[in-house]
């Protein structure tokens, strides 16, 4: 066999693979979640499809695939059309640069198990989780309908307000691992892992990222009692799915950078490696939901406030402590 | 330390959310269990019978006055004793508000409510009861209730002879 073609078929199981685990978890996540949130309020959950509702991701793919696709009359049908497409690409697409296990051999080769370590991979995180706000004010804007305007005004505001902290947080990350790279990071952490040795930037993280994946306390976006759904209000069907998956990929993707950043990725002692990567990613899912179930949702002021006023400075001056602090240890 | 009540609150939300995941739901889950309904639930309406196996109904238009919803309908005939049945009686269910005023109104303790609470169909007249549909077998809740042992009985002579009637008393004895 031609080294190049082992190349190739390398990559293209490492994309299958990646593709497959993030779908079927997208799914599964929202069947999780709905089990949890019930088992929250002393329900049982949708448990009637399958052993234990465990069909219900197909059933309710069924169902979005089937539903009729509407269009409002007066709509920009470009970026109505588009708008979907970039809520779920951009989230598929950072998982490109998340390394979810150490490098193994595979035909006398070390094959690491990460589809591209670019050494610029913080950057590029950053600069998709931009991207996807496009999905969401362009859906929102091109709907013609004010409940979708208003959640797409909502969602640029929070979701810029909430980025600048959290890169703001991934920088003193950078600063400890001297790296961009995500590979790097986690290697960094093989001993201690970052949310030890920096708590305050691990807060700021997490709670940056509840923002940024719109879900409470910052689902101001899409909330229902105040603007019926939000940026989505006018999507149905297959539409209306893409924004949806784009949001469970979005909760996964940045679980697995918060297991990046700060858990220290897949290190971890007995288990292989991509097993700890997923109990870690499983547990930060798991915080998601459990923030849903407990937390009220912010008022939109308190929001901006918090932003502007608590995290950014909070984030600046972990920034420069963190930095005096590594400049005397040198 | 109002920094501190916040976080406080903010761990103990957590906190309980995680306690109500651990603990048994309170769902019946419905076709499989079924909750067992209390004694006077009001649901599906019956026509009982009297001890001897007789419509207890005499046809007195009381329940379908009492009715809110005007659901309750029925045509008065007598026998040849002179004595009052429904010729028809119908009940529509896709009215009835399960109220329990006919059962309340009726003299003769002939409409009854039982706790059959299975009453959804797809088609909406066969929710139309007829009068074969309503009358059961039994006396229902009132198992020893007579209403003809009680009314419209003949006085005797002497005073008293009747089932569940005592004697006169003798208001002389009772003077002090």
């Amino acid at each position: 066999m031609p080294d190049w073609l082992l190349t190739g078929i390398l990559i293209l199981a490492k994309l299958g693979f990646v593709f497959f685990l993030l779908l079927t978890g997208a799914a599964y996540l929202v069947l999780l979640e709905r089990k949890l949130l019930g088992r929250m309020q002393l329900r049982y959950g949708p448990n009637r499809v399958g052993p234990f509702g465990l069909l219900q991701p197909m059933a309710d793919a069924v169902k979005l695939i089937t539903k009729e696709d509407f269009i409002p009359s007066q709509a920009d049908r470009v970026l109505f059309f588009i708008a979907p497409g970039i809520a779920a690409v951009t989230a598929l697409l950072t998982f490109a640069v998340v390394p979810f296990g150490p490098p193994i051999t595979l035909f006398g080769r070390q094959v690491p198990l990460v589809i591209c370590d670019l050494n610029i991979g913080v950057l590029y995180f950053l600069g998709l989780s931009s991207l996807a706000v496009y999905g969401v004010t362009l859906g929102g804007w091109a709907s013609n309908s004010k409940y979708a305007l208003l959640g797409s005004i909502r969602a640029l505001a929070q979701l810029i307000s909430y980025e600048l902290s959290m890169g703001l947080a991934i920088v003193p990350v950078v600063l400890m691992a001297r790296s961009f790279s995500l590979t790097d990071i986690v290697n960094a952490q093989a001993t201690v892992p970052f949310a030890v040795l920096n708590p305050v930037a691990f807060l700021i993280f997490l709670i940056s990222i509840l923002a940024e994946s719109k879900r409470t306390p910052f689902d101001l976006p899409e909330a229902e009692n105040e603007i019926v759904a939000g940026f989505h209000t006018e999507y149905s069907g297959m539409r209306f799915g893409l924004f949806f998956l784009g949001e469970y990929i979005n909760v996964i993707i940045l679980s697995s950078m918060m297991t990046v950043f700060f858990l220290g990725g897949w290190h971890g002692p007995l288990l292989p490696g991509i097993v700890w990567f997923f109990i870690k990613v499983m547990l930060v899912a798991f915080f998601f939901i459990w923030t849903r179930g407990t937390l009220p949702r912010f008022r939109y002021d308190q929001l901006m406030h918090f932003g502007w006023k608590v995290l950014v400075p909070a984030a600046l001056a972990n920034v420069m402590i963190t930095g005096a602090i590594l400049l005397l240890l040198e | 330390m109002n920094l501190y009540q916040d976080i406080k609150a903010i761990v103990q939300a957590y906190w309980v959310t995680l306690r109500n995941m651990l603990r048994r739901p309170v769902t019946i889950q419905y076709p499989e269990q079924k909750r067992v309904p209390f004694e006077r639930y009001r649901a599906r309406i019956v026509l009982t019978r009297d001890p001897d196996g007789g419509e207890r109904c005499v046809a007195c238009y009381l329940c379908s006055a009492a009715c809110p919803v005007d659901c309750i309908s029925m045509q008065a005939a007598e026998d040849e004793n002179g004595r009052r049945y429904a010729a028809w009686f119908r009940i529509n269910f896709t009215r009835c508000i399960f109220c329990g005023m006919c059962t309340e109104a009726c003299p003769t303790r002939a409409i009854q409510m039982t706790a059959d609470y299975e009453i959804c169909r797809r088609d909406s007249l066969s929710l139309v009861y007829e009068k074969e549909d309503l009358l059961i077998d039994g006396p229902g809740k009132e198992p020893d209730y007579n209403f003809y042992r009680h009314a419209g009985i003949g006085v005797v002579s002497p005073r008293g002879g009747n089932e569940d009637e005592k004697p006169p008393a003798d208001v002389k004895s009772l003077l002090p």
